[in-house]
């Protein structure tokens, strides 16, 4: 299929502002009189406020109010609360204070008096389901996505049967199963059998997340940092307080969440609610680095277990994994559901067993962070088929292959339920790759060795959903001719939200240049969108753009046969005209008769299965044009995988450990290339990610205080322009998926979780093979290999090394 | 920095030699304390580490009613921003970041980390790149700052270093992006023809969580054209 905007180039229009500092983040907003609000962090993992003596703060001068734990909604247990009177992590808001300038503010904040009680904690998951372990809340120590708050212990017998070196297994949370993974591993040739750990790592958005709110007239306006418009708002609301109509929001920019700031969190509600207290006074509340570090976000680690049986071709007979989930502090993110669906999604595993255990810790509040699960297992599960394809003889592309799903997704499926799956070519994406790295001839240089530096290759898959369905579209049609988009996505910096826009366009025929986005917040009249995260806008967001454009095309139509008879079937759309061939009406004039029509021709009437906020959207610019708005009802009966595969070549410095990246080569699976531009710089951005998630990021705590040990960037380090190389590679397979009327699905998650992989196995072999069983896979880890040493850390310590 | 205690509202912070009333029962402050944060220590500890300001906790952003005293002729500097010269009344420990952005509402510069790590608020002055975040203003009231906003020409037309920004897709998110472009003219300004591995050198300052680090490099050497 030929498209005259998708596939092509362009330049995003916020990209000027960007480059120029005009782009207002959240913190850029200004507003008469505003207070500013910090914050008193909990000096401690986990306490009880014992009492709160505000004396000596309210003299400070220039001291305005504070907002007291007391004073706001407590949430269900293992929620994440919005000030804490036992906070379960350190850092964790306990009252804020606004002032007249912010180092009042400091001021005052320091000179509260906060007694507290220090309350048992925990940082590591395996010490708190000891038979006498801490837990890391009061009511239990395990929780999570469909999980009620619960006391799990495991017995004395669990962690002595399984010593130092492998993972204890005792009582799961979850578990399932299918086929007969014993009857698996006895046909296999090779069964593999490993214990491993995968640290947590913080987000790092290099924009704090800084908020400012203020109420006018019933209404609370909050200017604040996320990923998602649209999607963010009605919880926001509920956090306030307020109903939805009456939260006026405004994201136009997000200085990076990468998951962390997926949707709405507490932190953005604070200013807000101090704001009420101040009679609506506007609330500045500038977050600060370390204060996002304690209260962004970071992704779960695992310690786990997986046993891997392989035929003699590499086929996955059987997979029994088992992964423990440091939750952090809150019910988190359902990563470990996560980990279990990416094994069969990427392995294709004929039986499989999968347990799971997410346990809490006093640890940073986790969330979903770029893969979350699916990049892990990546890490955990990749060096495996290593190990496995070392022991066949069978080269490491082809066990992957063997393996991967391809040709469209025929035979494959999902998860547990093992459903269906739109499209899959992760077989075409290795081939691909492989090919176009020259890994046959390339690989064979293995363990070249110059001066101090040894050559390694490697290379991995990884895998993510990408799209949903039942989101609204809205567009519309001004008697200036122009085409407006209504988009609720966010602006996170894949510039999805103008290449889904783009859809819109090619439906209608339009010049790319006579077209608006709107965006930014709710005064832009949004419609509802799912949040952008989960790799999903490209096919959710284009299906909605791509519904309300046919809904606009019908509509132009039918007002061209009202105007010059005939039916709408008639007509046709050519060059922003709607012609039957003989009578013609340009869209600027069919958008002016619109008007005069009103009814649903201008937003007068709408579909009633549209979603209330879209239905305000609609209602805020009803008159003004010909106003489409339509209900993704298109089909959708089976999961969307992004799928990527990644291939690199190192040179791992035996006397320092340090690992140098000569070349990399990242090939996506992502349906139709809606943006190649965009697409390439998400193939590296995510590469360059994953490169510091496989080889510095990491948390670490104080076991004794649980206090956080490397919150400074400099030390849990993402990648720099001197860590990566002058170039990194990208390529699609560029094969529409089935079940998006365009063909596209997303693709940004596992972009990172198929190149930490490949890093990962790339240093395994050029140490010849040897299995980490940790991410991040640090210097030191790589000096003790090369020395012959043991490492310095336990085998299945977290959070601690 | 052994004196470097935590907050006491007895003590009076304002470098200089005054002692003032406050409160309502007119207690009389304490003499300022010169270890605590003298002019020289606040430097050297900025110069030694840049975690100074981080530790310090907040930004000494803005100049309460208390603060400003018989001091305030010290105070008063003359600093040049993108060619505007501005007479400002600025504490001696303010940073240049928290003058840019919060007294001359130069919102471009950005705070990332505001302990000279990540670049997001880089700066020139005098044409050197320097992380405004952890200079005091003071430090630099004579010489001519340039920030991002004094990039492109007046008229509106973009540095060869923003279009290739533009054309190459170096932002992604764009937080950085202010600070990457700073980075980018002020090497180019030196050095207007890099190598690649130059230009990374030169960037190497300034943290992209995005990783775009590729397409950043692409649009510094295709600017080095143009210039």
């Amino acid at each position: 299929m030929t498209y005259r905007l998708i596939g092509k180039n362009f330049t995003p229009p916020d990209l000027e502002a960007k480059v120029t500092g005009s782009a207002k983040y959240a913190e850029d907003f200004r507003a008469d009189g505003m207070a500013h609000v910090k914050f008193y962090g909990s000096p401690m993992p986990h306490g009880r406020v014992k009492s709160i003596d505000m004396s000596a703060a309210e003299k400070v001068p220039g001291f305005l109010g504070a907002l007291l734990p007391d004073e706001v909604k407590a949430p269900a247990p293992g929620g994440f609360a919005i000030l804490h009177n036992e906070p379960t992590y350190f850092g964790a808001p306990i009252l804020a204070i606004a002032a007249e300038t912010e180092q009042a503010a400091a001021d005052a904040v320091a000179a509260v008096k906060v007694e507290m009680e220090l309350l048992p904690f925990v940082v590591d998951p395996l010490d708190s389901l000891k038979p006498d372990g801490p837990n890391a809340l009061s009511g239990g120590n395990v929780a999570g996505r469909g999980i009620d708050l619960q006391e799990v212990k495991w017995t004395g017998k669990d962690f002595a049967l399984a010593g130092d070196d492998r993972m204890p297994m005792g009582k799961a949370a979850v578990e399932w199963a299918f086929g007969d993974i014993e009857a698996g591993f006895s046909a296999a040739k090779v069964v593999i059998e490993e214990s491993f750990v995968h640290a947590t790592n913080s987000h790092h958005a290099m924009e704090p997340r800084s908020a400012a709110a203020y109420w006018e007239n019933g209404k609370c306006n909050v200017w604040g940092s996320t990923q998602s418009t649209a999607f963010a708002q009605p919880g926001l609301a509920r956090m306030i307080g307020v109903e939805p109509s009456d939260l006026v929001f405004v994201a136009e920019y997000c200085g990076g969440g990468f998951g962390g700031k997926a949707s709405s969190y507490p932190l953005m509600a604070l200013p807000a609610l101090v704001s009420k207290k101040l009679g609506g006074r506007p609330c500045l509340l500038r977050v600060t680095r370390n204060e996002e570090y304690d209260n962004g976000m970071a992704r779960s680690g695992f310690q786990g277990y997986a046993k891997l049986g392989f035929a003699e071709n590499g086929r996955l007979l059987a997979a029994d994994v088992f992964v423990v989930q440091d939750l952090g502090p809150t019910s988190g993110f359902p990563d470990f559901n996560n980990v279990g669906n990416a094994t069969v999604m990427v392995f294709q595993p004929e039986n499989m067993r999968f347990r799971a255990v997410p346990v809490l810790t006093n640890t940073v509040p986790k969330g979903a962070q770029r893969g979350p699960g699916e990049n892990q297992t990546a890490n955990m599960l990749e060096p495996l088929f290593d190990k496995a394809a070392r022991e066949l003889g069978l080269d490491r592309v082809a066990i992957r292959m063997v393996n991967a799903p391809g040709n469209g997704g025929e035979g494959a499926v999902y998860g547990k339920d093992r459903s269906n799956v739109t499209s899959a070519y992760l077989r075409e994406a290795l081939e691909q790759g492989a090919a176009k790295f020259n890994w046959a001839e390339r690989s064979a240089q293995s363990g070249m060795r110059n001066g101090s530096k040894v050559r390694g290759y490697g290379v991995a898959s990884a895998y993510h959903t990408a799209g949903s369905n039942g989101f609204d579209g809205l567009v519309r049609i001004t008697p200036d001719g122009i085409l407006h988009v209504h988009t609720g996505i966010g602006n996170l910096g894949t510039f999805s939200y103008a290449s889904t826009s783009r859809v819109a366009a090619e439906v209608l025929g339009y010049d790319w240049d006579r077209v608006v986005i709107e965006r930014g917040g709710t005064l832009k009249h949004i419609p509802w969108n799912l949040g952008q995260f989960g790799s999903n806008t490209n096919f959710t967001m284009t299906r909605t753009n791509f519904v309300a454009a046919t809904a606009a095309a019908e509509m132009l139509k039918e007002i061209a046969a009202a105007t010059h008879g005939g039916t709408a079937a008639d007509y046709e759309l050519k060059d922003e005209t709607v012609t039957n061939g003989t009578a013609t009406m340009t869209f600027a004039e069919a958008a002016q008769k619109a008007i005069e029509m009103g009814g649903k021709y201008a937003g007068h009437e709408v579909p009633e299965e549209l979603n209330p906020m879209t239905k305000g959207a609609v209602a805020g610019v009803a008159g003004t044009g010909l106003v489409a708005a339509a209900k993704d009802t298109l089909p959708k009966d089976g999961t969307v995988p992004a799928l990527a595969a990644g291939f690199i070549e190192v040179d791992v410095d035996m006397e320092t450990g340090k690992v140098e990246i000569l070349d990399y080569l990242g090939v996506a699976d992502c349906g139709t290339v809606i943006h190649p531009q965009g697409l390439a710089a998400q193939v590296r951005g995510g590469a360059i990610m994953g490169f510091g998630l496989a080889t510095t990021e990491r948390q670490v705590y104080d076991p004794a205080y649980g206090r956080p040990n490397a919150k400074a960037l400099y030390q849990a380090k993402p990648a720099s322009y001197l860590d990566v190389p002058e170039t990194l590679g990208w390529d699609a397979v560029d094969l529409p998926d089935a079940q998006n009327p365009m063909g596209m699905k997303g693709i940004g998650e596992p972009l990172e979780g198929c190149a930490s992989a490949a890093l990962i196995t790339a240093i395994s072999d050029a140490l010849g093979g040897h299995v980490f069983n940790r991410t991040p896979v640090v210097t030191d880890m790589i000096v003790n290999v090369a020395n012959g040493r043991e490492q310095s850390h336990k085998p299945l310590a977290t959070n601690t090394v | 920095m052994d004196n470097y205690g935590p907050y006491d509202p007895s003590v009076d912070y304002s470098p200089g030699p005054a002692t003032r009333e406050v409160g309502p029962e007119g207690d009389k402050i304490k003499p300022w304390k010169p270890l605590h944060m003298s002019r020289r220590n606040f430097l050297r500890g900025v110069v030694c580490s840049g975690t100074v300001i981080a530790s310090a906790g907040f930004l000494f952003s803005t100049t309460s009613a208390a603060r400003a005293d018989a001091r305030a002729v010290e105070r008063m500097i003359t600093l040049t921003v993108n060619g505007k010269t501005h007479r400002l009344d600025v504490p001696p420990n303010e940073t240049l970041a928290t003058t840019i952005r919060y007294r001359l509402g130069l919102t471009g510069t950005k705070i990332g980390c505001n302990q000279a790590e990540c670049g997001a608020c880089t700066v020139m002055s005098g044409g050197t790149t320097i992380y405004s975040c952890s200079t005091l203003t003071h430090r630099v009231r004579d010489s001519e700052i340039v920030t991002v906003e004094g990039i492109a020409s007046p008229d509106g037309t973009l540095h060869p270093v923003q279009q290739a920004f533009i054309d190459e897709l170096g932002p992604q998110c764009g937080f950085c992006t202010p600070g990457q472009v700073v980075a980018a003219v002020a090497l180019l300004n030196k050095t207007p023809k890099p190598t690649v591995e130059q230009a990374r050198m030169a960037m190497s300052g300034n943290l992209c969580r995005c990783g775009a680090y590729d397409h950043y490099l692409r649009g510094v050497m295709k600017a080095a054209e143009k210039v």
